[in-house]
């Protein structure tokens, strides 16, 4: 029989096998959320709207997780989303936990870092954890999250082939190994990756630049001692690419990575003896070692003009793509699913107009924009476009060696931290005496809370937190109720520190995705309600 | 502000320095010793508006390559 579903890729876990739906015997099925892509993006966002009961329905046109690993360092802002959505207690079990790293030119070690976090966090600031044990987890949740009643359902081998937007809802032809069948959607969430079909199917833009270099990805096992540590070699003495890295994931596995320059003949790069040759002369002879999964990569740091048309809205690699140097792929697809969740289960339950996704276009926008630049300069550091660049590069090198100021110069990636939404028209009022860090439109900070932690006490919705300060009993408007919480940072240093500053009693309102709205010294019924009106008519 | 009014005490000497410290290198190894002197100069000035002007003085205004 011909096979009406092509498969694109290996499966590393078949986690969504086909099962015919009722919906392929019916006429058109409208539902609330159709989101195209069941990988960490997608399989995101369907948790975060399945958790607030909004229902979901995930297409995609695989049954799992890829095999081979893509992203391997997830940021720690990544691990506090996956908390709220039961999802980073598995991830930090399996991950590898890291903080220090060397940098490497030519045979020369240049400098050691930490990325030393600073104490009082539940997460710490990366791990490292294949991706598709990532995807795993994710799915690990939704299933749990099913089985609580969480409206969630994904449909494997369903690809969409068609989607026709109007004013009203959004069109999807579907094709499955038994045929072709119409679904209808309120709003249709892209998660369909760098490639996306939707994005290209509406001829939209997806616009940036593409960098002329290769790079080898080159996952081996092997049981080793090198440390725990991140290795990155600029013009590295045994010549296997213009720069290296290597990074330890779980179960002995290491990523490799070789710089290959840009006119290189693909198929010949990845014969395994080839590879072989490279790694070999990476780690020096007798070192015993299997390849378990080779690739070789083209970078683009692009995206789109806008993440929302109409009905239709882009989240993950189908909106924005970056080079890996920063690990802000997914990291940052995961910040979208953050921002957009809350807002599609306000819009969908009537509390707010269409028009607050319009905040999820401007917010994310500008992270994107935050993340390609440093993605760029990253990448611009390591590939230098221009002989004088690479003078100048390798002038930083140089000095690095001896002179400390030249380190902070040095450029392998400037890893992945949450973007800070300063102008955002959701903000509210800011107080002058608190703490920069927390100012409206950051991530709350976490801090030590009694046994736990501040961010696992938010809700799932808006909180008031108040910090020596006092809140009323219940604070309602039109539906919406505000969880309190309050705390003291009389005999809790992090929590003076982070949001008090030279305050003596702070008042937060927290967004669903854990950003600050506005705070205050103390409640004041009149502007809690103005800041709650100016998101909720946004 | 950036100083573009005479600022240094003996400016034969400390130029004569200059061109002595290229004395023997080849093209290359000067561009490079160049480079390493205006990052570390850079980084001791270390204010952006200075550095911005600096960047605005020494780059030729026809863009072609010829002050
Ligand atoms: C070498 C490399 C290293 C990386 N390292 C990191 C890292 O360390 N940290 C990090 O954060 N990020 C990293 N990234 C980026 C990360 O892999 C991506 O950002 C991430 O996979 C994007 O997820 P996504 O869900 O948006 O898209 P994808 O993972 O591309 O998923 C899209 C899904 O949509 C499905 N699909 C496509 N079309 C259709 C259709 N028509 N119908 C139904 N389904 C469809 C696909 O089959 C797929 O399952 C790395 C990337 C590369 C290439």
């Amino acid at each position: 029989m011909q096979d009406l579903v092509e498969q694109r890729y290996d499966i590393a876990f078949r986690m969504y096998p086909y099962v015919r739906s009722a919906d392929q015997d019916a006429a058109a099925v409208r539902h609330p959320v159709i989101v195209i892509g069941g990988r960490p993006i997608g399989l995101a966002t369907a948790l975060d709207l399945g958790l607030r009961g909004v229902p979901v329905l995930v297409l995609d046109d695989h049954e799992g997780a890829g095999l081979g690993s893509r992203a391997i360092c997830f940021a720690k802002r990544t691990l506090e989303i996956c908390d709220r959505l039961g999802a980073a207690e598995a991830m930090l079990g399996k991950g590898v936990l890291w903080n220090t790293g060397k940098v490497f030119h030519d045979d020369r070690l240049l400098y050691e870092f930490n990325l030393q976090p600073e104490s009082g966090h539940a997460f710490p600031a990366f791990i490292n954890l294949q991706q598709p044990w990532f995807e795993k987890f994710l799915h690990d949740a939704i299933l749990q999250a099913q089985a609580n009643g969480a409206p969630i359902e994904i449909r494997g081998r369903n690809r969409v082939e068609a989607v026709t937007p109007s004013a009203e809802h959004v069109a999807l032809e579907v094709m499955t190994p038994e045929g072709p069948y119409r679904l209808e959607a309120d709003w249709l969430v892209a998660c369909d990756g760098a490639r996306s079909p939707t994005r290209n199917g509406l001829g939209l833009d997806f616009k940036g630049r593409v960098f002329e270099d290769n790079f080898l990805i080159a996952d081996i096992r092997m049981k080793a001692d090198f440390p725990t540590e991140r290795w990155f070699w600029f013009e590295p003495h045994f010549k296997s690419g213009d720069s290296a890295l290597l990074h330890k994931q779980p179960d002995d596995i290491w990523r490799i990575d070789f710089q290959l320059g840009w006119n290189i003949d693909r198929k010949t790069e990845l014969e395994p003896a080839n590879i072989r040759a490279r790694v070999d002369a990476m780690l020096g002879p007798n070192v015993d070692y299997a390849l378990e999964w080779t690739s070789i990569y083209t970078f683009q740091c692009r995206r789109m003009d806008s993440f929302r048309h109409g009905r239709v809205l882009f989240a993950g690699d189908s909106a924005h793509q970056v080079s890996p140097f920063g690990a802000r792929g997914a990291n940052s697809g995961i910040q979208d699913v953050d921002n957009l969740g809350w807002k599609l289960a306000l819009v969908l339950g009537g509390m707010a107009p269409d028009s607050l996704l319009d905040t999820y276009d401007a917010e994310r926008v500008c992270a994107a924009d935050e993340n390609i630049l440093n993605s760029t300069r990253a990448t611009d550091f390591i590939t230098p476009k221009s002989p004088m660049s690479k003078m100048f590069r390798n002038a930083v090198l140089d000095l690095a060696h001896h002179l400390p100021f030249a380190r902070t110069i040095v450029n392998s990636g400037r890893l992945s931290v949450p973007c800070i939404y300063d102008g955002s028209r959701l903000n509210g009022p800011d107080h002058p005496k608190m703490p920069r860090r927390s100012r409206p439109g950051s991530p709350c900070p976490d801090a030590p809370l009694g046994d736990g932690w501040l961010l696992e006490e938010l809700g799932r919705g808006f909180t008031l937190l108040a910090i020596d300060a006092a809140l009323p009993e219940a604070i309602k408007i039109k539906g919406l109720t505000v969880q309190r919480l309050s705390v003291s940072a009389l005999a809790n240093a992090a929590l003076r520190d982070r949001y008090l500053g030279a305050a003596t009693s702070a008042v937060y309102l927290v967004r669903p995705d854990q950003h600050v709205a506005a705070r205050w010294e103390r409640y004041d019924e009149t502007e809690v309600l103005a800041a709650l009106a100016r998101i909720c008519t946004a | 502000m950036l100083i573009t009014e005479p600022n240094l005490h003996n400016p034969d000497e400390i130029y004569a320095r200059l061109i002595a410290a290229h004395d023997g290198l080849s093209e290359a190894e000067s561009h490079a010793l160049n480079a390493r002197l205006v990052l570390i100069l850079m980084n001791h000035i270390g204010n952006h508006a200075i550095l911005t002007e600096a960047l605005g003085h020494a780059r030729p205004t026809g863009g072609t390559g010829q002050n």
